[in-house]
């Protein structure tokens, strides 16, 4: 029983250039033409052009990801797979990937932001891993626009929304704001997932015969073609049918049935259909085992009648899986689903010829070589080409800025610390469940989660960290920036880094300027991963982030996880030892000849200057002692709190830190730094500069000799800058005079309540 | 002591329900699926949070439809002690076990924090762990969690002590009428509460605070079982 369809015929296609419509280019049409010797049909077209959009081929991409170091002692799965996977030791293994669902969110923002998180916890446990935890990395517009406001709001809703109801903690991640991500907001979503090296399964079809089984929810018409959406410029134009609807209740489902699935050993291989649904699953489970797959179209399980073999090979509903059995078993399969009320049902085949062919009955309706739509497909080579602004840049140094009216920074300490970027979090995070599973150590609004390991003395640090201003300013030493800062956060909460997934959000790859940024920013981050020995093992690429011709910055993103060797160095930000010292690992110099350029301060105190002036100076030699010192001391059991310096700089960290640890500061820098004659600017700097390699410390007085001491073998600088107070005020001294004087709970009130105030 | 912990599809702090059982009495909770029609081998019922059935229609109306829901009614009227948490609490309420309902919270938010409880008793099975007005810190994690009872019922309920844990001045967190946080039902033996005693069984966890309610349980437990036996 077939359905009658108004298909345009091969010749319609080539004619109408209809595949233009599905994103491929009259070359890519001829070349699959000439491939299969025939004109594509229809479906064929769509298959084809689905599995060569960015989204789904890497095109712009994928020679440029070459670089990143992806290999190590400890990785037991690096990028290809649905996840990476790290050993921690034990016979047990993390598993983890960080993917964008930007174009969505600019379109509907709860169901955009919640199928970000659905994905992500799918490709976790399609590699047999419970997942354990969630980061969310995101980027809105300022928030004094209404539109922003609804985007910002709704998308944690949808994040909240999905996590909470299916159980995992959403334990960590970052927010930051900028007008570059009006109307294009970044929502990336990282899941971390537990694994012993016996369960590890893959996203292989191999074994001539066995049977090809969808599982899960059952399929419609919502997504179609929502990869290729996700591949073009502007988002808005396209069709809000193309978003997909979550439903984390079948997730849920879904999750336990496929772990439950997987141990009984009788899955060959398993792929979440995300992204391009049957067709991408059914080809690269295909191209990974060199075989071939024959679907029947005509057994899918579908909730709308009259659904074509179109609409469901390019379907994207959600919550659906494809599973691969050992021949015979397929009653494993129905009993565990059956248990759940899911649907798994067999709809074909593994072949050895090489081809995906897709029928309706009997009736053939697609055959593609699998080689054609995975392998085959274009890698590009762009044109790339040095913005011209960045020989503009001036030294950072020269920022000039004005004392406030008080004569002091009090007031700029104050505006900082509310600026939403800076501000406390507490408004997203408290949206979302980050205590279920009661393995969480460090709950968000620390420097990294923790989460631990049951059954060991272990735990996992994670944390997810970019900063687009930074790559804009100076790409190389951005991409750089990024990958460091992950570690130090790592590092601060007592963990040593393994590895990184990251997500690459970047403007039209079309244009050779954008392209050079992504270009030079993977080299940045390359070159650190090589540094601290954190290859990367899983990510995604986000392209075409552009509104009206204006790129977002470029911004990459950097998903770290690291492990805790014993839960009681599990170190937090708070600095509530009353008496210890304040300690600063790093330069305390720096900023006089680095400046303010590319700071949260500038930005507030003089927004139209801020892309003019160079990034601080970034050397990751200095970084690695910084983070190799912090390490040990941490794990020698010498440190009461720990804090990394970055947005906002120093005066912001310690705030923080004291804020946390409900305790005072008094930070005197007279005699570190003695000098008188600072002008405002360089105050402004030593204040509130974001020079980087610096962590911030809190250490009994009686261990700093020992904290010297290593820090002295690490060859890092250490400044003693201060003490924890039982008075909860903050007062800072330097060249001679106080320059801050405030409460903690006035720094506190600012701080914390600046997000909920907009958000009112 | 031997405790159940009900298991819904989407359910998902039943695990966190059993480690704190195994915590309390070193002995493992059963995990027992939602077509379960007998539970009489079982001192302790937990119905545990989470989203059954994905919340949908509204949290708890159609967990409360379960085979499992029926045999808790029978274990309630023996006198078993059932703890419903956060989504338990709702279904306890929506299968007439409890009285009152839990509403959309009033920010119209989802709310995760480490909340001030008051305990209002501390004279009963689950709270004698407690003193009386002591301030306890346990999590919250809900989106319905304003409670609602009308003026009569809950004047009732304070006459015959069925409030046992208040949220504490100002602290708030949903909308509840009259702070109320968990309630008991009359014969003392069924208690409901939003808060999750048991993602608060560590320090680190930010409070071990919860673990005191699950010890009460199993003192009573024993102190009742002892003296049935002497």
């Amino acid at each position: 029983m077939s359905t009658p369809t108004l298909e345009p015929t091969a010749e319609d296609v080539r004619e109408r250039q209809i595949y233009r419509s599905f994103g491929l280019t009259d070359a890519e049409y001829e070349q699959i033409a000439k491939r299969l010797g025939r004109l594509p049909n229809y479906v064929e077209t769509g298959i084809a052009s689905v599995m060569w959009s960015e989204h789904c081929s890497y095109k712009s991409s994928r020679r440029i990801l070459r670089r990143f170091p992806s290999a190590g002692s400890q990785v037991l799965q690096g990028p290809g797979e649905n996840a990476g996977i790290v050993d921690i030791g034990d016979g047990q293994a993390a598993v983890f990937k960080i993917e964008s669902h930007n174009h969505p969110t600019a379109i509907e923002p709860f169901q955009g932001a919640a199928t970000g998180v659905g994905g992500i916890i799918r490709d976790v446990f399609t590699m047999g891993a419970r997942p354990i935890a969630l980061l969310n990395s995101l980027r809105f517009g300022p928030l004094d626009d209404a539109h922003n406001r609804y985007l910002f709001g709704h998308s944690v809703a949808g994040i909240g929304g999905y996590g909470n109801c299916i159980g995992i903690p959403t334990v960590g991640g970052e927010v930051v704001f900028d007008e570059r991500y009006t109307q294009n907001p970044l929502v990336n979503a990282m899941c971390v997932g537990l694994i012993s090296h016996a369960q590890i399964a893959t996203g292989a079809a191999s074994g001539v015969g066995n049977p090809v089984l969808v599982v899960g929810a059952k399929t419609g018409r919502d997504g179609i073609h929502g990869a290729t959406f996700a591949s073009t410029q502007d988002p808005h134009a396209k069709e809000r049918s193309a978003v997909q609807v979550g439903d984390p209740f079948m997730e849920k489902l879904l999750m336990e049935a496929c772990l439950e699935l997987i141990a009984t050993g009788k899955v060959v291989g398993i792929q979440d259909m995300g992204a391009a649904g049957m067709t991408s699953s059914s080809a690269e489970m295909a191209s990974r085992a060199g075989s071939g797959i024959r679907l029947d179209m005509q057994k899918v399980p579908r909730r709308e009648t009259g659904m074509t073999p179109y609409e469901i090979m390019l379907s994207e509903s959600q919550e659906r899986m494809l599973v691969v059995m050992q021949r015979g078993e397929e009653q494993v399969a129905d009993a565990v689903f059956a248990k759940w009320g899911l649907d798994a049902t067999v709809i074909g085949e593994v072949t050895d010829d090489g081809m995906l062919t897709i029928t309706e009955g009997r009736q053939i309706a697609a055959q593609l070589p699998v080689a054609l739509l995975v392998d085959e497909a274009p890698v590009l080579t762009r044109p790339s080409s040095r913005p011209a602004y960045l020989d503009a840049l001036l030294p950072g140094a020269d920022a000039v800025v004005q004392a406030s009216a008080a004569g002091d920074f009090t007031d700029d300490l104050l505006a900082l610390l509310a600026q939403p970027t800076i501000a406390s979090k507490e408004w997203v995070y408290q949206q979302y469940d980050s205590m279920v599973r009661t393995e969480t150590f460090v709950r968000p609004g620390s420097d990294a989660a923790v989460v631990g390991v049951p059954g060991t003395a272990k735990a996992l640090a994670m944390t997810t960290d970019g900063n687009g201003r930074q790559v804009y300013l100076d790409p190389y030493a951005g991409g750089a920036l990024a990958v460091a800062e992950a570690a130090r956060n790592l590092v601060c909460s007592g963990a040593t880094p393994l590895a990184v997934t990251d997500c690459l959000n970047y403007g039209n790859p079309e244009k050779p300027e954008t392209y050079y940024l992504f270009e030079r920013s993977v080299d940045g981050m390359s070159d650190a991963c090589r540094a601290f020995g954190t290859p990367v093992i899983s990510g995604n690429v986000s392209l075409y982030n552009e509104t009206a011709g204006v790129d977002i910055y470029p911004t990459p993103v950097v998903g770290m996880v690291g492990v805790v060797a014993d839960r009681s160095h599990i170190t937090t930000s708070a600095f509530g030892t009353v008496g210890a010292r304040v300690l600063l690992l790093g330069d305390c110099n720096t900023p006089l000849t680095d400046g303010l350029g590319g700071s949260e301060y500038l930005a507030m105190r003089a927004p139209e200057q801020k892309l003019a002036y160079a990034l601080p100076a970034f050397d990751l030699t200095r970084e690695q002692a910084v983070q190799a010192t912090c390490l040990a001391v941490i794990q020698a059991g010498l440190v009461q709190g720990a804090h990394d310096v970055s947005d906002g700089g120093l005066m912001v960290a310690l705030t923080e830190s004291a804020i946390a640890g409900k305790c005072g500061l008094a930070i005197d820098f007279d005699e570190v730094l003695p000098r008188t004659d600072y002008s405002a600017a360089q105050q402004a700097a030593l204040l509130f500069g974001e020079s980087p390699s610096r962590i911030a410390l809190c250490v009994l007085p009686s261990d700093i000799a020992r904290v010297r001491d290593m820090a002295a073998a690490h060859e890092c600088p250490l400044w003693d800058i201060g003490e924890v107070v039982a008075s909860p005020a903050i007062h800072v001294r330097l060249g001679g005079e106080q320059v801050v004087a405030l409460s903690v709970l006035q720094a506190e009130t600012a701080w914390r309540g600046a997000i909920a105030q907009w958000m009112k | 002591m031997n405790t159940a912990v009900l298991q819904f599809p989407g359910s998902n702090c039943d695990e966190d329900a059993v480690k704190a059982i195994t915590q309390t009495t070193g002995k493992p909770a059963e995990l027992v699926w939602h077509t379960a029609e007998d539970l009489s081998a079982f001192d302790l019922i937990i119905v545990p949070g989470g989203f059954s059935y994905g919340d949908y229609l509204r949290s708890g109306a159609i967990a409360r439809f379960s085979p499992a829901m029926s045999a808790v009614r029978e274990a309630a009227e023996r006198g078993a002690y059932v703890l419903g948490i956060c989504n338990g609490f709702q279904i306890l309420t929506e299968a007439g076990l409890l009285p009152g309902a839990l509403r959309r919270n009033e920010s119209l938010q989802y709310r995760c924090a480490i909340v001030p409880l008051t305990v209002v008793r501390a004279d009963t099975p689950f709270t004698s762990g407690y003193t009386t007005g002591e301030e306890i810190y346990i999590p919250i994690a809900h989106g319905d969690g304003n409670y609602y009872v009308d003026d009569a019922t809950l004047a009732l309920m304070e006459q015959r002590g069925q409030i046992l844990f208040r949220y504490a001045k100002e602290h708030n967190p949903n909308g509840s009428v009259d702070d109320i946080a968990g309630v008991m039902n009359e014969r003392g033996n069924v208690l409901g509460m939003m808060p999750h005693p048991e993602r608060a069984m560590h320090e680190w966890l930010g409070s071990a605070d919860g673990a005191r309610l699950f010890a009460s349980i199993l003192t009573t437990w024993r102190n009742a079982h002892e003296h049935a036996n002497a």
